[in-house]
């Protein structure tokens, strides 16, 4: 398979397994699973960081070190507040 | 490092992603879920750390502690009550940070010509532009978002004449830039203004959307912040990239399904449509005149006093006022003197996906009391007292009855069927679909008019005094 191709077919594969996994979530945890599933989204830092440290011109370098500012108070935030409203959610059991 | 060995790094990463977002699909293993995402970020971080083309580590770090400190100081130091502002931001962020590195890539092949190791090909200029369009709507579209939650901007609706023919136009011309951007591929001037025409499509988009729709905007823009790091993934030829951004995104259209199901609207109608102003609807004064009863917190607490099962329904004006606090004092009292309260949510009750269940948990509501609309809505009928707190269209019962009203058909938390309602509201304001609630003319309703978080603490005070 050329290039394109695989990466489409892990595109779509990765498409169907997310709708299977998360079809049913029930209202509680609504709010948890956009903050932890954004967090997964400052996964846009791994391409931050091959930018930035590769260091092909000033330019790329200035735009990847917001990238990867931007990505990773994403991550580091996500996760964070997501384990703090789980926490609220759990001390009640 | 081979590239093997970080494939199979990044395979794992992936799947520990999907583990986790199984985990927080479900109260016991949330946390677990939680923890097994951030342990795939980190694997996923090292492992590109290690990469043969990274030369420098002092921008990446310098990056990664200011990115980090500010994070984890906004994830420590946030109220909950401003959960739905920081869920926004950071959505937006995602957006912006696919757009950078979008951008960069472009920029380094520019520079590497024929050295480079990712082709200048269609697939490269599409990608990318998918990758610019959807970060940045993600962006400028989560900033007009936050901007309205925190009350920045108008939060309602704005509209002005010919808004759709201005967003088609912008459209096309997007679409101008974007086959600009195939043609004449080796250039990164096409992409940076098709990054500021999508900027501005991103902010008329979110613009006319206020209020009781904020919850489906912040779930679609969820879902962009995973597609853009997606389509960056397309880019780079990086498969934690697309399998993660890609997963986020399935995440963030479910939840965006999920609201719209529970107001009974399709996607294109919150996005695009409004609601029908009904003129020959019943007006104000033909539903209220003469028929409001309004009550005192002192009448409510001899309610509650001879209540043996009490509902309390939240809205978003049990969230402006603060409520919270009080309802769980209320809820404390009640419990001491086995009286059982419960609380109803509506899906689309505040401005995110599953406001109301943080704000209550915040407020040390067990959250086995906290019941789904379904779950609740066929025990109104033995409910004493359902009272009613900052909420309005979703207990309107004209959804059930008027075929012909904007709501028709959206599904309702049936509080009328109680014995007894008691509204707290600050006057009899129309909700966001702007027609009047023929419940707070019911003959079983009573208006409690003021502030939620006042009303509720002086109705504490009376229980208390009631019960002793």
């Amino acid at each position: 398979m050329e290039g394109f191709t695989i990466v489409f077919t892990i595109f779509v594969l990765a498409a169907f397994i997310g709708f299977e996994v998360i079809a049913k979530v029930p209202p509680t945890l609504h709010t948890p699973l956009m903050s932890g599933s954004n967090a997964i989204s400052g996964i846009i830092l791994i391409g931050a960081i091959i930018s930035a440290g590769s260091q092909h011109t000033w330019l790329t370098t200035v735009l990847a070190f917001i990238a990867v500012v931007l990505a990773t108070i994403n991550v580091v935030g996500g996760f964070m507040v997501t384990n703090r409203m789980l926490a609220m959610f759990k001390r009640k059991d | 490092m081979s590239p093997a060995i970080v494939n199979i790094a990044y395979l794992v990463a992936a799947s520990l992603f999907i583990f986790g977002l199984k985990g927080l699909t479900h109260p016991r293993t949330a946390v677990r879920g939680n923890m097994l995402g951030a342990l795939g970020m980190l694997l996923a971080i090292v492992v590109t750390l290690l990469d043969k083309s990274i030369v420098g580590y002092g921008v990446i770090f310098a990056g990664i502690v200011i990115g980090g400190g500010i994070g984890a100081v906004l994830a420590v130091r946030i109220q909950m009550t401003a959960m739905p502002q920081l869920v926004a931001i950071y959505n937006g962020f995602g957006g912006a940070a696919s757009v950078l590195v979008a951008g960069a890539a472009l920029f380094e092949i520019m520079v590497a010509g024929d050295a480079s190791p990712i082709p200048l090909d269609a697939q490269f200029s599409i990608a990318t532009f998918a990758s610019g369009l959807i970060g940045a709507v993600t962006f400028s579209g989560s900033l007009v978002a936050f901007g309205k939650l925190q009350g920045l901007t108008n939060e309602g609706s704005v509209r002005y004449p010919g808004d759709q023919i201005v967003k088609i136009a912008l459209a096309i011309v997007l679409v101008i830039f974007g086959v600009l951007m195939v043609q004449y591929a080796g250039s990164s001037a096409p992409y940076w203004l098709m990054v500021l025409v999508a900027l501005v499509i991103g902010v008329l988009v979110v613009i006319p959307i206020g209020g009781a729709d904020m919850p489906v905007v912040v779930a679609l823009l969820n879902s962009f912040s995973g597609l853009a790091a997606a389509a960056t993934g397309f880019i780079l030829y990086n498969t934690v990239l697309i399998v993660a951004g890609t997963l986020v995104g399935a995440s963030g259209l479910i939840l965006t399904m999920i609201m719209c199901k529970a107001m009974n609207r399709s996607l294109l109608n919150v996005i695009f449509g409004t609601f029908t102003v009904v003129d020959d609807g019943p007006s104000a004064d033909e539903v209220y005149a003469g028929k409001v009863k309004s009550t005192s917190p002192e009448e409510v607490a001899m309610l509650l006093s001879g209540a043996k099962r009490v509902v309390v329904v939240p809205g978003y004006g049990m969230a402006v006022a603060q409520a919270q606090h009080a309802v769980r004092e209320l809820f404390d009292i009640l419990e001491e003197h086995d009286i059982t309260m419960e609380f109803g949510v509506h899906p689309v009750a505040g401005r995110m996906p599953g406001h109301m269940n943080v704000l209550l948990a915040e407020a040390d509501i067990p959250y086995d009391r906290l019941k789904d609309m379904d779950e609740i809505n066929p025990s109104f009928k033995q409910i004493d007292c359902t009272i009613v707190i900052g909420a309005n269209d979703v207990v309107n019962p004209v959804a059930r009855t008027d075929p012909d009203s904007p709501i028709a058909g959206m599904p309702i938390l049936d509080v009328d069927y109680s014995k007894t309602v008691v509204v707290i509201k600050r006057s009899l304001s129309p909700g966001f679909a702007g027609i009047p609630n023929p419940l707070f003319a019911a003959d079983n309703t009573l208006m409690l008019f003021g502030d939620g978080k006042k009303m509720v603490e002086e109705m504490v005070k009376c229980v208390k005094e009631e019960l002793g």
